[in-house]
């Protein structure tokens, strides 16, 4: 039976047939979303055209070609069909660009970060206090806001602030390494997680002596990137209103280019990484993350190291955090807790450590997880509850499940269970980097 | 003087008392000293009131208070200390088992309320009884974790434990919410209201404006945890068990070489941390009346740092520590918010916790009384 699979698979890996069903898994995939938005299944499907592009043989340029069509016309026009798709799609990419930051901390430095969402916070609330009202009321008091307040900045500063986010959550991670990591790994792990949380505390209290983050309750409005001229909107418009079925409103182009600014983020991150990773300063990462003992002996200068990866990986969360805040108009301390930090760990561990395309996949897992099946499943569990329906053998009628049981709301247990799952049977991810697949075949040559 | 050294009743009994006597004394002094010292350079600052005078007034209190949670973050912290001796590693989800210990005590109380007895028993048996359900019930959980979580990942790279133990504390903290809302539909648990442990022995101080108020409460704190570190200190240093504890701790392959069956070990010192914590989640539970899933967190993360402030695989280390930590902690809550004239509240302790985190680790990574370790690879 397995040898019979392992040809199908070999027959199907060869010549043109990777491309058909590629093909095929995509339009299949893209026709039933577009026919049934809220199919689950339907979104897999589409979903796994991305996973056959990665593991089957064709050729490259092939290869690049279906990717771009599904993330650039595809997911958008379906977004555009169904808000929540675009949804899905923009914390897919928001979180992929936070695991590939995050990654390259843990995975090529193996630097253990679990205060990463500080600097996320940092980008975050660099644009909401300067791209919001927040600065002309610095001096009132939380809640009693003048409503004509001006907007301390025009929306076009936001590109300027994208980058403002990024140096000053790198100069964070710089200010945060320089004592931190002369330490061992796992200090440095619990160090981290109090300076996320102290970002947090900071950011939930100072609205006084001066009303910088408005306290609990968040900054809002702050400012979006401006729209591209009307011209093109008009243009788009004519296009897409037969395709999705309505003219798309301001607000889906909005949503739209953000998916698009966090596609940029995250083709940087891929370049800088994969750069990184052949340079001498990612050489450098490996020694340091296999033996710092042998590092510091060849002469790689330890603390300079790590911080290039430290500040690397916080600038990419600052440029995301600086993204997050004008996408949602709205940022509270609440968004940024131990809770995320730990969510794009999961992301990291479950793709694999050092993996690029592992990582992406795990972001894209664990947010469809997140989004989508917890949700579906709260769902069903509610129908259940409505239903007559009971276990057969142990009596049990849906009817008395408690109320309490919403899995969408147990996501900590999900993230745990992903963690310890992954660390025990397969520490290098689902799919490994290809480093550490080498080392982990050399291991059983050693084994036998 | 070497008789008096060996004789047990000192070693076991005596030594370790006038030991925590002598830090907590030392931990206040200098806290105190250091806060009218600063009381002094902040008096500019404020003009309504003597600031010394207020500093003053309101101090024998907050000394009470931060001794208080102090030995209850030293009795969690130890929990970390010797997982940290024995496998050299951050046990995270010790802080949930210190959470769970303190919910099952709660939830004795509740049951004890519920079948209408709570209000006729002893209000100290009520309490003793807590604890042992609570020792048993969480030292059980933590061996329970280190099979299941720890013990497949033995000799493995340093993040990969680590990163395991992360996710068991996430895990618990959303499994017990799931057990509780389960079984009551509601996650918060609150202690039930009996006994006499929330009035207060009023000591009147000759020399003092304010009499002494002492609620009962921090009293059977103070003593139980007293208790437990005597206990501990007989269980490690004064039998066979934790010669062997404190051996594998030292090196666990000549342990093992010695005949010492590791793997128990490390059970055994897992349980008896898991306990210490259960203990210390129901004492904790009494002072904070209202527990949920989530409340280990902090207090958990607080004690590490006690543990590392006291230098960690040191138990007397984590005494020190945790004394410090609470003092410091109780004197930023009640000092901030009157030398900076209100600009900065009580809300900010917590990160005055990791604030002397960082600078310990800085300054003295090694803590207060431990020896400089390299790094084992």
């Amino acid at each position: 039976m397995k040898k019979f699979f392992s040809d199908l698979y070999k027959k199907a890996n060869t010549g043109i047939w990777p491309i058909v069903i590629a093909l095929a898994f995509m339009v299949v995939g893209a026709v039933s979303v577009y026919q049934s938005p809220r199919s689950l299944t339907a979104f897999l499907i589409l979903m796994a055209t991305p996973m056959i592009l990665y593991f089957m043989k064709m050729d490259m340029k092939v290869k690049v070609f279906i990717g771009l069509m599904l993330i650039i016309v595809i997911l958008p026009v379906l977004g555009i069909r169904n808000i929540f798709y675009l949804e899905v799609i923009f914390q897919m990419a928001v979180f992929a660009a936070l695991a590939l930051g995050l990654n390259i901390v843990i995975g090529m430095a193996g630097l253990l970060d679990l205060g990463y969402v500080a600097f996320y916070a940092v980008g975050a609330y660099t644009w909401a206090i300067f791209g919001s009202k927040q600065l002309s009321l610095l001096h009132s008091i939380p809640g009693a806001a003048p409503a004509d307040a001006p907007f301390a900045l025009a929306p076009q500063w936001f590109w300027l602030f994208l980058f403002l986010g990024v140096g000053l959550a790198a100069m964070m991670g710089i200010l945060l390494g320089l004592p931190v990591l002369r330490l061992r790994g796992d200090y440095l792990a619990i160090v981290t997680l109090g300076f996320g949380e102290v970002i947090r505390v900071l950011a939930l209290n100072l609205d006084k002596p001066i009303n910088l983050t408005n306290g609990p309750q968040g900054i809002t409005p702050i400012q979006r990137p401006p729209l591209p001229p009307e011209g093109i909107l008009q243009f788009l418009r004519t296009i897409l209103t037969p395709i999705v079925g309505h003219p798309p409103t301001d607000a889906e182009f909005y949503n739209v280019m953000f998916y698009f600014i966090a596609l940029i983020i995250i083709g940087i991150v891929i370049l800088v990484a994969t750069r990184l990773e052949d340079s001498r300063i990612g050489r450098a990462w490996t020694a340091i993350r296999e033996d710092e003992t042998a590092a510091i002996a060849m002469g790689v200068p330890l603390v300079k190291m790590k911080l290039a990866a430290f500040a690397a990986g916080a600038s990419f969360a600052g440029a995301m955090g600086a993204l997050y805040a004008a996408n949602r108009t709205f940022v509270s301390p609440e968004t940024f807790s131990f809770q995320v930090s730990i969510g794009v760990l999961t992301m990291v561990i479950l793709g694999g450590l050092g993996s690029i395309p592992g990582v992406i996949f795990g972001a894209s897992a664990v947010v469809l997880l997140n989004i989508q099946i917890l949700q579906n499943f709260s769902l069903y569990l509610s129908d259940l509850r409505q239903s007559d329906k009971i276990i057969p053998i142990i009596n049990f009628a849906w009817k008395d499940l408690s109320n309490q049981l919403d899995p969408a709301k147990y996501q900590k247990l999900v993230f745990g269970l992903i963690l310890i799952l992954m660390m025990i049977f397969r520490p290098s991810g689902l799919i490994p980097a290809e480093r550490r697949q080498r080392e982990l075949g050399e291991d059983k040559i050693e084994e036998e | 003087m070497k008789q008096i050294a060996e004789n047990p009743v000192y070693k076991f009994f005596l030594f370790p008392i006038g030991q925590i006597i002598v830090f907590s004394l030392g931990a206040s002094l200098v806290l105190s000293l250091i806060t009218v010292l600063l009381a002094y350079i902040f008096k500019f600052n404020v003009t309504d009131f003597d600031l010394v005078e207020r500093t003053l007034l309101i101090l024998p209190q907050v000394v009470i208070n931060g001794l208080t949670i102090g030995f209850v973050y030293s009795t969690i912290a130890l929990g970390y200390t010797m997982v940290y001796g024995v496998l050299e590693f951050i046990n995270f989800s010790h802080s949930e088992i210190f959470m769970v210990g303190g919910i099952v005590g709660i939830q004795l109380m509740a049951y004890f309320e519920h079948i209408g007895v709570l209000s006729t028993m002893n209000e100290y048996l009520v309490i003793g009884l807590a604890i042992i359900l609570a020792m048993a019930i969480s030292g059980g959980l933590a061996v329970t974790v280190e099979r299941v979580a720890y013990k497949p990942l033995r000799g493995a790279p340093r993040l990969v434990p680590l990163i395991s133990a992360i996710g068991m504390s996430f895990f618990l903290q959303d499994f017990v919410r799931l057990i509780l809302s389960l079984t009551t539909g509601e996650f918060n648990v609150i202690l039930p209201k009996f006994g006499t442990f929330d009035e207060f022995w009023v000591i009147a101080i000759p020399a003092m404006a304010n009499p002494l108020r002492i609620q009962i409460k921090s009293a059977i704190m103070v003593g139980v945890t007293i208790f437990m570190l005597v206990l501990l200190n007989f269980l490690v240093n004064g039998t066979k068990v934790g010669k062997a504890i404190r051996a594998v701790a030292q090196d666990r392959s000549s342990a093992s070489l010695m005949g010492i069956n590791v793997n128990q070990i490390i059970s055994i010192t897992f349980l008896i941390g898991g306990a210490l914590g259960g203990a210390a989640g129901v004492l904790f539970a009494l002072k904070a009346t209202k527990l949920d899933p989530f409340s280990g967190f902090f207090p958990g993360l607080k004690a590490f740092t006690a543990a590392v402030l006291g230098g960690i695989g040191n138990l007397t280390g984590a005494l020190l520590g945790g004394l410090v930590l609470g003092l410091l902690e109780a004197f930023s809550a009640s000092y901030l918010g009157i030398f900076t004239n209100g600009a900065f509240g009580a809300e900010y302790k917590d990160i005055f916790a990791f604030a002397i985190l960082i600078a310990v680790l800085i300054f003295r990574p090694s803590g207060l009384l431990g020896e400089t370790v390299g790094q084992k690879a």
